[in-house]
């Protein structure tokens, strides 16, 4: 009995697992085929670039291999006193060569980032040290500049030893290790990337809410209009979504600046004096103001595609049932949108917070985001480890935020339509 | 107590969406209380309609309603106190079955023992009891049809209006839930208005049915009298089946019309006719024409089988009758041995009574 229960056999007398296998497996070569090349692009153009932005960020080689006999001969220091004649020897023989290379000014870059002072004397003992006697090089030394004889600069160049830094994630959050190897806050009036993540993370949040604020009536309106009319409707909520993002964000430029429409407007219905128009670009409000138009179809697709499946029999039956209008929308039909209200809302944050090109043109200086703090970055100081630090904190924050999503409201609860 | 015998009036009651066509005219319908009313027609002929209006969904272009005397014209639908069932059942997905219950409980502020209390009242009325903490998406059509029924009912309201309930269910468990409404009906004694297209629903469950055709009540009458005295040619022919003579009036007198049909004549039952030359549509039920009638009828005509259809417990025979190639016999499966066969031609009989002369169609 219990041996026939175990395994139960085709008519040929194949264990059926086997035989099941046998078919499916034709079925699952072809299905993988279909996908190898989605997957193969998402490889090259997602998964790599990811991993090498991760190597790059924390990515510290350069001065490693510089000073490769410098760092053997440090290990034994334990960096309380000036270290011993040796290490100055190994420094002096891995300095001729870059200076040979003429390669010494990108060492005399790297380590004045740890510590000023020392690009000047990098170069003074490029000049003198043609001249050095064999043999007692820490004296030598020493005597091209004073600070030379510092552990403080010493202390610097055996921080740079390791190949792999955190550094560039700390600066992101305006912090750094300090001397003594404790993890600091920089001075007040260095923290600037803390304020944009608080602005990026506040003008995502009001933008979303703003966009959520507006849609839902519109969505409303467009599931329950009669087909005629809400067709037009849904054109209206499209129409810009055809329009190029440039185009929509220039046209807010030409509506919101100082002599721009929306302030004549103001101006000729009397709201405030000719002399004193109000910015509203260059600022947050002008971000504000473009960011949530651009998104708002984000949110009333899934808001509509969730609502068009409401029957409209079941508002009234909680008004049948006695309920206000209030409370049948309220108890009934709002907790039937809430699919559609996450999936919008997190579409809408996660676009908000990395967004780039409308906040860079109508942002001004108080109104930009962290993305733009990044592409400045890339384009401007060159610092790209330092970006792609602040790009994977960026995913991070966003995969954070998808994780809290989903413990708070189950990511199964997502309906985009 | 004494029944109120319009309870629920509609007083001249007119209905138009577009302005140009009245999908309802002139309704005027009293409903006792305590009653099982129910609509009956085709799809597009104004019963729904009615039942939004009487529900507060729909507002009359003319007329007013009345609910136990007072008009609700301008009453919104959740202060009118009156049940629904919808035609999709329309049950709350993202709430329990209790929860769906309680909700015109939790809406009317009552206090939770009396919640608890009501809600397995009414749960039990429908044998559901158990089934609190399911959602509806767990439950078979029957039961779901059953927990909309019981969540109309739960707050005792004066008045429960049904939207063709039972629509969406197997031939089976529709007739299940005939009985089972109909029992809940007569146990609780709530005023039911019901709707339906499907004429042996009305009648298995009606004290009344009121027939709709093109926005007008065609017939206001029990089930038994729509049926057996149809006083149109509409209603004869959307109630039952029904064998139709067209024909004009040669002869009336003595309540008998001679009708004079393409290939003879007839005996009938002068229902809307009154005088000589007026066209008619004579109807005559299946079962009250008999093959080889035993006793004298007035009406004695010779018929060719045409077909013959076998149904289990009645055979039905297709006849030609007074170059009628559509006559409809129902003869019983007894052990009566009658010469069925096709080409055969037998006699067939009926009274004249049974020949009800209507309107001409």
């Amino acid at each position: 009995m219990s041996s026939e229960t175990q395994k139960i056999l085709t008519t040929d007398g194949i264990p059926l697992e086997e035989s099941l296998k046998k078919a499916e497996k034709k079925n699952k070569i072809k299905a993988f085929l279909l996908v190898a090349p989605l997957l193969l692009y998402l490889l090259i153009t997602y998964i790599f670039p990811i991993g090498d932005m991760f190597l790059r960020s924390i990515d510290d080689k350069m001065v490693t291999t510089m000073l490769p006999k410098t760092f053997k001969a440090m290990e034994k220091w334990d960096g309380k006193e000036l270290p011993e004649e040796e290490v100055f020897e190994a420094f002096y023989l891995d300095y001729r060569i870059l200076v040979k290379e003429k390669s010494f000014g990108k060492l005399a870059t790297q380590l004045n980032y740890e510590k000023n002072g020392f690009k000047s004397i990098l170069k003074k003992l490029a000049r003198k040290q043609k001249k050095f006697e064999e043999g007692n090089y820490k004296e030598q030394i020493m005597k091209v500049h004073k600070r030379w004889a510092n552990v403080e600069y010493w202390r610097a160049i055996k921080r740079r030893a390791p190949e792999y830094t955190y550094s560039k994630y700390l600066k992101g959050v305006d912090m750094y290790e300090n001397e003594e190897g404790k993890i600091v806050q920089v001075e007040e009036s260095r923290r600037v990337h803390k304020k944009l993540w608080l602005r990026t993370l506040e003008i995502a949040f009001f933008v979303t809410l703003l966009c959520f604020l507006m849609a839902y009536p519109i969505a409303h309106l467009l599931a329950t209009l009669p087909m005629k009319y809400s067709n037009l409707l849904m054109i209206c909520v499209l129409l810009p979504f055809w329009t190029s993002l440039l185009v929509r964000t220039a046209s807010w430029m030409i509506l919101l600046q100082q002599q721009g429409i929306v302030n004549d407007f103001f101006v000729w219905i009397g709201l405030v004096a000719d002399d004193n128009r109000p910015e509203m670009m260059y600022n947050k409000t002008g971000t504000y103001v473009a960011m949530t138009q651009i998104l708002l179809p984000f949110m009333v697709l899934p808001l509509y595609s969730v609502m068009k499946t409401i029957s409209p029999s079941l508002m009234r039956a909680g008004k049948s049932l006695g309920g206000t209008p209030f409370v049948a929308f309220w108890k009934v039909y709002f907790p039937l949108t809430i699919p559609g209200i996450g999936a919008g809302c997190l579409l809408v944050f996660i676009l908000a917070i990395g967004y780039y090109i409308t906040p860079a043109l109508v942002g001004g200086a108080s109104g930009t985001l962290i993305s733009n703090q990044i592409a400045f970055h890339m384009k401007s100081t060159l610092d790209w480890s330092f970006a792609s630090a602040m790009g994977l904190m960026l995913l991070v924050g966003v995969l954070a935020i998808y994780w809290v999503y989903n413990k708070l409201v189950g990511i199964d609860n997502i309906k985009l339509g | 107590m004494s029944k109120n015998n319009e309870f629920v009036k509609f007083d001249k009651v007119d209905k138009s969406y577009d302005g140009k066509l009245l999908v309802v005219k002139d309704l005027n319908l009293d409903i006792a209380e305590g009653e099982f009313i129910t609509m009956l027609g085709p799809s597009g002929s104004g019963k729904t309609t009615c039942l939004m209006m009487l529900a507060g969904f729909e507002t009359p272009t003319n007329g007013e309603i009345y609910l136990d005397g007072n008009p609700i014209s301008n009453i919104p639908p959740h202060k009118r106190g009156i049940g629904m069932v919808f035609q999709n059942y329309a049950l709350f997905p993202h709430m329990t079955v209790y929860e769906n219950l309680a909700f015109p409980l939790k809406v009317r502020k009552m206090l939770k023992d009396e919640i608890d209390k009501k809600v397995d009242k009414a749960l039990s009325m429908v044998s559901l009891t158990g089934f609190e903490n399911r959602m509806p998406g767990q439950l078979s059509g029957g039961q779901q049809q059953r927990v909309a029924v019981a969540r109309a009912l739960v707050f005792d309201p004066a008045v429960v209006l049904m939207d063709e309930p039972l629509g969406a269910l197997d031939k089976n468990l529709r007739e299940s839930m005939q009985y089972e409404i109909k029992h809940i009906h007569e146990s609780i004694g709530v005023t039911v208005v019901y709707v339906t297209h499907d004429q042996s629903e009305a009648l298995t469950m009606s004290n009344r049915i009121a027939v709709f055709n093109d926005g007008k009540v065609q017939q206001l009458s029990s089930p038994d009298k729509l049926y057996e005295e149809p006083v149109n040619s509409f209603v004869a022919e959307f109630i039952g089946e029904n064998n139709r003579f067209d024909g004009e009036v040669l002869d009336i007198s003595n309540g008998v019309c001679k009708v004079k049909i393409g290939a003879g004549e007839i005996l009938a039952n002068p229902i809307s006719v009154k005088s000589k030359g007026e066209k008619t549509t004579v109807s005559i039920r299946p079962e009250r024409a008999l093959i080889n009638p035993k006793d004298k009828m007035d009406n004695s005509h010779k018929g060719k089988i045409e077909e013959v259809i076998y149904h289990g417990d009645h055979t039905r025979v297709r006849i030609n009758l007074l170059n009628n190639s559509e006559f409809i016999l129902k003869v019983p499966n007894s052990s009566q041995n009658l010469d069925i066969k096709l080409g055969n031609e037998i006699d067939i009989g009926w009274n004249s009574v049974d020949a009800r002369a209507l309107d001409p169609k």
